[in-house]
């Protein structure tokens, strides 16, 4: 029963809105990023194929990705904060259900993430290139996919983390030298072989797969693969945490 | 004839790892009354008030409360009772209103929220963060999400510490006005004055286990029958006149004041008695009543406090 799940998701988006340093994080770098890229940016010129890829392709994934992380590590942060202070026990103590608290806290996170991706739209609208009439539909549904399987691994490394202090570093471990294996930076095939093993089981290889290929154009048909591993993962952190999730 | 008690514990047992936390718990908690669970920190308080609460399984006993079982139908218990946790927090930059309506929003039978903010006195903070709130006004605005669903048990975990004597008799009242309107109140502090003048019986818990239980008059005369009468008298043959009072055990001078101690309710009478017909002049005249806190030294061997 979701009793509560809609009160409870509009107040912690307007908590959240209420701490200054989560705004900026959220709404005011991203877009200060792309008035930065806007000023500088016109000097980079798409001849290169290459750079070419890498604006129009590459950039806006990683920009998504980042910015899910960033999602989902202030929920990580968030809720070892209401562990610690005893706020997650308060509300359980409530006809809450345990999973209407979490699907707030996913909910509301969502929620950011798709603003800040919107406001990033349209302040670069004038500096997106020709060539990037990418499916933005498509797109964000995958990038949605995408981020509730990248939250469901947060939501492991929340139910484990000790204390807050902790839980923003070792998120962060955890989380960005996955994507360094993804294959954005270096694509997986030009990876030593041990590595290119290893990117096999990091949840992000299949995002960046998903992302890159739906951005291209390319179907959701060719791309079961990944949404079958983000699936997975998500049913694997879901389990693992619902088990091991500490509320005080 | 009695109601049936609105909780029961028979014999239950928790253990955290290898520690044992509470062992063999029993007691009722009756329809009406004020029942506290009395102890030092760590006696097994909070884990005794969370099982019963649902928030926490025993390893082993039962318990019932309101007929229902805590472990199994926890929602169908939630909606009846009102829980007010040891050091629980809000989120910090919710509104008061805003944690009231999301209460509100969780019960199927709330009551008007803001009569009963007005009731607790946080009718002007309606609007502060959570943040904002002194110690008492987050306590107050705890005790006001406890009563949210009209519930028929409230239970308060150590509602009073921390706060300053005023903030703590103003809930005192507070709580003596839930049990006016009928509600059964079952709370834990470590304060026994705050036992002594709240509750209407008292559980005694020490190193996990209960020691003794009854009304505070109850226990004090069980365990600590003896009082004292101190009299202060300018009268020499005082003394010699109180010591051949039959129930008297012990009587000592000191700057002028004869200490008279016995372990009968008699004393007094008998002490006003030889001092009338002695015609004794007296200036000062006053009993010490043994208090929770001696019966908890007596049975546990230590201090409340140590």
């Amino acid at each position: 029963m979701l009793r509560g799940l809609w009160t409870l998701t509009w107040l912690e988006i307007k908590i959240f809105v209420r701490e200054p340093l989560g705004v900026i994080g959220t709404l005011v770098i991203p877009v200060v990023f792309v008035a930065l890229g806007r000023l500088f940016g016109r000097a980079a010129r798409m001849e290169s194929p290459g750079v070419r890829d890498l604006v129009t392709i590459d950039l806006p994934i990683l920009a998504s990705i980042f910015i899910a992380l960033g999602a989902v590590l202030s929920l990580v942060t968030i809720v070892s904060i209401y562990r610690e202070s005893g706020i997650l026990k308060r509300l359980r103590a409530t006809p809450l259900r345990p999973h209407t608290i979490l699907t707030a806290h996913v909910l509301s996170k969502l929620a950011f993430t798709a603003l800040t991706l919107a406001a990033m739209a349209v302040a670069g609208r004038r500096f997106i290139p020709d060539g990037m009439q990418g499916p933005f539909v498509a797109f964000g549904i995958a990038l949605i996919i995408s981020t509730v399987s990248i939250v469901s691994m947060g939501f492991l490394i929340a139910s484990i983390v000790p204390t807050a202090r902790f839980a923003q570093p070792i998120g962060t471990l955890i989380l960005y030298p996955m994507v360094g294996l993804a294959g954005l930076f270096v694509p997986v095939e030009a990876l030593p072989p041990a590595l290119r093993a290893v990117s096999r089981f990091v949840p992000f290889t299949y995002v960046v797969s998903l992302l890159r290929g739906i951005w291209r154009g390319e179907g959701w048909i060719a791309h079961s693969g990944d949404l079958a591993a983000l699936a997975l993962v998500f049913l694997i952190c879901t389990v693992v945490s619902a088990r091991v999730f500490r509320w005080e | 004839m009695q109601p049936p008690p609105v909780i029961t514990v028979s014999a239950i047992r928790k253990t955290y790892g290898r520690t044992v936390a509470i062992d063999d718990i029993s007691f009722d908690v009756n329809l009406g009354e004020i029942f506290g669970l009395i102890g030092p920190n760590g006696a097994g308080k909070t884990t005794t008030m969370e099982c019963v609460e649902g928030l926490r399984v025993p390893d082993r006993g039962s318990i019932s409360v309101l007929g229902l079982d805590p472990v199994r139908e926890v929602y169908a218990l939630q909606d009846r009772i009102g829980v007010q946790l040891q050091q629980a927090q809000l989120q910090k930059r919710i509104k008061v209103r805003e944690a009231v309506n999301l209460w509100i929003s969780l019960y199927r039978r709330p009551v008007d929220g803001n009569r009963l903010l007005d009731q607790l006195g946080l009718g002007e903070k309606r609007n502060a963060w959570f943040m904002t709130l002194s110690g008492g006004q987050k306590q107050r605005l705890f005790i006001a999400l406890a009563l949210i669903n009209d519930p028929e048990v409230v239970f308060l975990d150590e509602l009073t510490t921390g706060l300053d004597p005023q903030a703590r008799r103003a809930i005192w009242e507070l709580v003596r006005g839930i049990r006016a309107r009928g509600k059964t109140v079952f709370l834990t502090t470590h304060l026994m004055e705050e036992a002594e003048r709240l509750c209407d019986r008292v559980a005694i818990i020490d190193h996990g286990h209960i020691v003794d239980i009854g009304t505070p008059a109850e226990l004090i005369r069980r365990h600590c029958p003896e009082q004292t009468v101190v009299v202060a008298t300018d009268d020499a043959s005082a003394e010699a006149r109180f010591r051949l009072i039959p129930s008297v055990q012990s009587v000592s001078t000191h700057d002028g004041r004869v200490s008279i101690r016995g372990g009968d309710d008699e004393l007094v009478t008998q002490v006003i008695r030889c001092v009338a017909e002695h015609r004794m002049n007296v200036t000062d005249f006053r009993t010490e009543r043994s208090t929770l806190e001696d019966v908890f030294l007596k049975l546990t061997g230590h201090s409340i406090r140590d």
